[in-house]
């Protein structure tokens, strides 16, 4: 017998099975934090009021506001205060050291990061503002956090920063563990600062690349296979591993801070509610201001 | 070999190997076992770092313990220890080796090759000359020349076992000339069995030095066949063990295979021999195919026996007289229930007595035929062995020279008698039951049976003993005379239904057939001195372990040479001289040999314990341990090495015979379309889809819900629980086994239908290259009954949707169904003929069915069909085809059934109406 098309679509309804899962612990993240409106501050589409002013030439009839009128001799027209929908979008590093979880306690880097990705974008979604995966479509409505979902579950095809998506006056949130060649960061937050693109770098680490817990012979595996360090007693290296971490944290802190970009770190182990918050807050209160 | 107390080893100078043992000890010391792997995201921080201070490690001593224990157990057991050997042989001076190689000597070939080998090889490192002689019969030229062993294994290992018995044929003492001084040891190499000169050598070689005899291994069964009356198998073997006997023959397929198996009777034992008959007591049908017998599980040519004439088929002659019987008479001719009767198990001739002869018939029967041209060749015939049947009739009863008539069992009265007819007294005569030891003993009588004619005989003193069967008053009905080899049966009535119901009877058959096995064959060796027949040609010839192999180029054999059984020049095998066939079957009555002044070897003794094996199974064992171990000291490998232990623990389940493929048993849950993977890939995906998109739009708009389609491979899947098949055609497709062909002509016999797509569609019409070769070469082998352009009134047509073309992703193209019967007409009023019999087991179109209906993981068409609408109509109409069709196959011609007539009709007018 050949390979059969419905052993894949079963192995691929098994893979979006906890589809669902991510979208409610995503909600419920949500659930917690209150997003805010923001007006513009001047005249425009939208529901608050913002100033009566004379009518001029061009406005139809229709828009007089009476009431106001006949108060006085002239003819006023009642302005709404413009809102307009900012637009975030989030990238979520597909690298495969992503995968990587040090105990079966916990879940992966890339599993967190769907959720967290997710979360952050139902909460957008429902302060009204466009969200999108950087390099997808963006979209506003209860629809667009299913097809981010979706997009998040699917295997990653490309694992290259998408630098083109990159818009001015755009939000971007990066998700990554920022442990490979940083090269790419600094490029691309180069470009950020130059189109105007504002947003916030999440490392997100898992406890043991943050505790370095080895000790004794051990061979190190890059997830790809490619590297390999060979060590006969890794508990030496781990004071040598955990100062090259903290400068690589602070060079991503500095180039976060020229940029004028945001930089925090997160660990795997804690509580997605709480990190929520705390990303919900650097990207300032009620929205993204 | 070197000895240590009990112990022996074969090859001693691998000991050496353990002096490494030491050194290997310090390597695996220094060695630290494998480190842990660990996959760690961030190893590009780690890079350039070094190891302030290493830890060593060292391999713990347990573990080196353990592989220490496995090296010297492999290095233990490539020396060849073995436990108690056999003692050498010490004997000096030259060496003779006597190999019986006739077929006797066939079931342990192989050790009786390796013994002779190894003392050849003993010879030859001893520096012994040595001579080998091969007792197969053939003549020793001149003296024996002693040389040195290691030429003569290269032609000890090229003898093979011949087919007939082993024999010496030569003067020991004129052979054994060249014989070096100083002494003759002998190793005979015996297969157990006494033959011609054995003794005079064995007498000569015990004079000139010690004979060393050692007997065969096994015990020795042969199969030979009796002759008599009714042919039977004996048995002869050296033990007691029950066997079974193989019939063996082309089954209906022409596959040679074991048709039945044949147990043999109580066992008598005569000087050592146990004997047993086997009687060959099948219907005639099977025992005609039966083309030799074998022992079961014996492999030489003793064990078999090849099946000619005399167990096969007997020939019989028809002469009667059948000139001005006209087409319609067929019921009055004589020969009529004959015919009928000899037909199934008897190979008929027809045509004049001269004519007939001349083929050497084992019967000849004749049907009331008086004063014969040819009694003369006639009679020799019969005092040859012949057995010729005579009826009776009008012309014998009137004949006026009757009682001088020769080839007649007894003297008949001119006129016969009639019994019970218009002008006769009495009722007309039934049949005395069969005395019970006639030829027909046994058989029962109808109550119905009756004669109303018949010849009379004369009275005579012998006419009773000569009587094998007659009527309730006594008067004969069938007498039989011995004359010479041969015999002649009267049969006093007609062969046809003028005198007596007899011939109408199933008794007859039973008769007849009774008496045509009694026919027995000339010998061969009476027609040696015929001028035609003096040479016998091999056609088919036996080696040494039974096999059967073209003979090429064997010279033909005087008949009378063939009397003496098999030889060098004739091996046993199938002989044909014409139309004759004989076989030649291995001369397999044997006596056990005796071995005056010779050492007979115990062969059941114990060689030796080879403690090989053992040692490998125990150097293993401590690997798989060492393995374990290692895996436990890298913590990490904790799951592997639970695994390991629980699959060295655990026996592996037997492996189930017949494995059903969760397939097919999805196909017998539900109804799942499939289709015949031909090896190529593209081909088998549009298939997939094609049905997957049928069956999409079955689930759709019927009530069938068919499951995902079923690739079928043809060799190796079982068809029977599948319901529809669809089979498109490459031109790299490899033909299906025979047995797979069997299969599907089942599968088509059972209800089940193909579809051949020859998706040729789009360049048939203009003269492309087509798969109209390829179906026909692929679909030769299959019933498919006579075809037809798909007729308009066809119930595919409307089984589901009202069709009239059948479009796939071509359209246009002739489908092909079977043919209606012939002669069936439409009647008044109703739009279709009524052809309710027969599903078609095939349908053959070049439409590109599949490929239309093939969709994809989203539901959307994969192909293209023509342009625009159209062609979007075109797929629909494609759907449609696909439905009517599953639905054709699923419930045959249900929608025939004149029940849905007149709906049918109303919907007709209705849709015309509409149209209009």
């Amino acid at each position: 017998m050949i390979t059969r098309p419905s052993d894949l679509r079963a192995q691929a309804e098994t893979a979006s099975a906890h589809l669902p899962a991510l979208m409610l612990s995503a909600e419920r993240l949500a659930a917690m934090i209150a997003p805010g409106a923001h007006g513009l501050r001047r005249a425009g589409t939208g529901e608050d009021f913002w100033q009566y002013r004379p009518a001029g030439i061009g406005d139809g009839s229709r828009n007089i506001d009476w009431r106001r009128s006949a108060r006085s001799d002239a003819q006023f027209v009642r302005d709404q205060e413009a809102q307009t929908a900012q637009t975030a979008q989030i990238w979520l590093s597909p690298h495969a050291g992503m995968d990587f979880t040090g105990g079966d306690d916990r879940p992966t880097k890339s599993a967190t990061g769907r959720v967290l990705s997710l979360a952050l974008a139902m909460l957008l979604l429902r302060g009204g503002e466009k969200v999108g995966i950087l390099g997808g479509p963006v979209g506003t409505g209860r629809l667009q956090a299913d097809r981010m979902a979706a997009t998040l579950c699917a295997p990653a095809t490309d694992t290259a920063f998408p630098e083109y998506d990159l818009r001015p006056n755009r939000r971007v949130i990066v998700i990554a563990d920022f442990l490979d060649d940083p090269a790419w960061v600094q490029s691309f937050l180069t470009l950020a600062a130059a189109t105007g693109v504002s947003g916030m770098l999440i490392q997100l680490l898992d406890p043991d690349e943050e505790s370095f817990p080895f000790e004794g012979a051990i061979e190190f595996r890059d997830p790809t296979g490619t590297t390999r360090h060979h060590s006969r007693d890794a508990g030496g290296l781990r004071g040598e591993y955990l100062q090259r971490l903290a400068a690589r944290r602070d060079w991503l802190r500095q180039q976060a801070g020229q940029a004028g970009w945001q930089f925090d770190h997160y660990l795997t182990s804690q509580d997605p509610a709480h990190v929520l918050g705390r990303i919900w807050a650097l990207l300032g209160v009620g929205g993204l201001r | 070999m070197l000895l240590l107390g009990p112990l022996g080893f074969a090859a001693p100078w691998v000991l050496g190997a353990l002096v490494a043992l030491p050194v290997l000890w310090v390597i695996l010391w220094a060695m630290p076992p494998a480190p842990k792997r660990v996959v760690f995201p961030g190893i590009a921080l780690l890079a350039g770092l070094t190891d302030r201070n290493p830890v060593a490690r060292r391999t713990p001593w347990w573990l080196l313990l353990l592989r220490l224990v496995a090296v010297a157990a492999l290095i233990l057991a490539f020396a060849g220890p073995l436990w108690k050997p056999v003692a050498q042989d010490r004997t000096s001076g030259p060496l003779l080796v006597i190999m019986d190689a006739g077929w006797p000597a066939a079931p342990d070939w192989a050790a009786r090759q390796t013994r002779a080998e190894r003392a050849l090889a003993d010879a030859a490192a001893a520096g012994r000359p040595t001579a080998l002689v091969l007792a197969d019969g053939r003549p020793i030229q001149g003296a024996l020349p002693f040389q040195a062993a290691d030429s003569l294994i290269a032609q000890l290992r090229a003898v093979q076992p011949v087919a007939w018995r082993s024999g010496l044929d030569a003067d020991p003492d004129a052979a054994l000339a060249d014989a070096p001084d100083g002494g003759l040891s002998t190793l005979w190499l015996a297969d157990g069995t006494h033959y011609d000169g054995r003794g005079a050598w064995l007498a000569a070689l015990a004079d000139l030095g010690p004979v060393t005899v050692i007997p065969p291994s096994r015990p020795l069964r042969s199969l030979s066949l009796k002759d008599g009356d009714t042919p039977g198998l004996i048995l002869r073997a050296t033990d007691q063990a029950a066997m079974t006997v193989s019939a063996i023959g082309p089954d209906p397929q022409g596959i040679q295979r074991e048709l039945a198996q044949l147990t043999p009777s109580d066992a008598t034992t005569v000087d050592g021999i146990t004997e047993r008959q086997v009687a060959i007591d099948l219907p005639p049908e099977l025992r005609n195919r039966i083309t030799s017998f074998r022992i079961s599980g014996e492999n030489h040519a003793g064990a078999v026996v090849l099946a000619d004439d005399r167990v096969r088929r007997r020939k019989v002659a028809l002469v009667g007289d059948t000139l001005g019987q006209s087409e319609g008479q067929d019921l009055l001719s004589p020969l009529h229930y004959l015919r009928q009767a000899l037909t199934p198990s008897t190979d008929l001739v027809e045509g004049s007595l001269g004519d007939v002869l001349d083929g050497a018939p084992d019967v000849i029967i004749l049907a009331d035929q008086v004063h014969l041209a040819e009694i003369g060749e006639l009679a020799e015939w019969v005092d040859q062995g012949g057995l010729l049947i005579r009826f009776g009739g009008p012309r014998m009863a009137a004949y006026d020279r009757l009682n001088e008539e020769p080839l007649l069992p007894v003297a008949l009265r001119q006129g016969g008698r009639d019994i019970g007819g218009a002008l006769s007294w009495g009722d007309p005569r039934g049949i005395k039951p069969f005395p019970e030891d006639g030829p027909f003993a046994g058989l029962t009588i109808p109550d119905d049976v009756a004669v109303r004619a018949q010849l009379m005989a004369q009275p005579a003193p012998d006419l009773v003993e000569k009587t094998i069967a007659s009527l309730t008053d006594d008067t004969p009905l069938m007498t039989r005379e011995r004359l010479g080899a041969g015999q002649v049966v009267l049969v006093h009535v007609t062969a046809n239904a003028e005198w007596s119901n007899l011939p109408l009877s199933g008794l007859f058959v039973q008769m007849m057939d009774r008496l045509v096995d009694s026919a027995r064959l000339a010998p061969a060796e009476e027609q040696g001195d015929d001028r035609q027949q003096s040479f016998w040609t091999p056609v088919t010839v036996l080696d040494g372990f039974g096999n059967q192999a073209p003979a090429d180029d064997l010279a033909p054999v005087a008949a009378g040479d063939m009397a003496q059984g098999p030889g060098p020049d004739r091996p046993a095998g199938i002989y044909a001289a014409g139309e004759r066939q004989q076989a030649l079957n291995a001369n397999a009555k044997f006596t056990p040999a005796t071995w005056p002044a010779a050492t007979v070897v115990r062969t059941d003794a114990a060689p030796g314990r080879d403690l090989k094996g053992i040692l490998l199974a125990f150097a293993a064992v401590v690997l798989a341990l060492d393995a374990v171990g290692s895996a436990w000291l890298g913590r990490q490998g904790r799951a592997v090495a639970t695994v390991l232990l629980l699959m060295s623990l655990m026996p592996r389940p037997y492996a189930m015979a017949q494995e059903l493929d969760p397939d097919l048993i999805r196909a017998a849950d539900e109804v799942a379309l499939s289709y015949v993977i031909t090896g190529d890939a593209e081909i088998d995906r549009i298939s997939e889809q094609g049905l997957a998109g049928l069956s999409a739009a079955l689930r759709q708009r019927t009530s069938v819900e068919p499951g995902q389609p079923i690739g079928i491979d043809l060799d190796s899947d079982d068809l029977s629980l599948l319901t529809f098949l669809y089979w498109p055609m490459t031109r790299e497709q490899p033909a299906p086994s025979p047995q797979a062909y069997m299969r599907l002509n089942a599968f088509m016999r059972s209800g089940g239908v193909i579809l051949f797509d020859t998706r040729d569609g789009d360049v048939t019409g203009v003269g492309g290259p087509d798969m109209g070769d390829t179906l026909q070469q692929l679909a030769a082998p299959l019933d498919i009954p006579q075809l037809a352009h798909i007729p308009e009134d066809h119930v595919l047509t409307r089984t589901f949707y009202l069709l009239q073309d059948f479009p796939g992703r071509w359209q246009g193209n002739p489908v092909w169904v079977e043919a209606p019967p012939a002669g069936v007409q439409a009647e008044d009023g109703v739009p279709f003929r009524q052809l309710n019999d027969g599903v078609s087991p095939v349908i053959i179109g070049g439409n590109s069915w599949a490929e239309a209906w093939a969709i994809d993981h989203d539901g959307y068409p994969v192909f293209p069909i023509g342009t625009g609408w159209e062609g979007e109509e075109q797929r629909e109409m494609s759907f449609r085809f696909g439905i009517n069709l599953v639905t054709y196959v699923l419930t045959g011609n249900y929608k025939s059934d004149q029940v849905h007539v007149p709906a049918l009709l109303d919907r007709l007018r209705t849709e015309e109406a509409l149209a209009q």
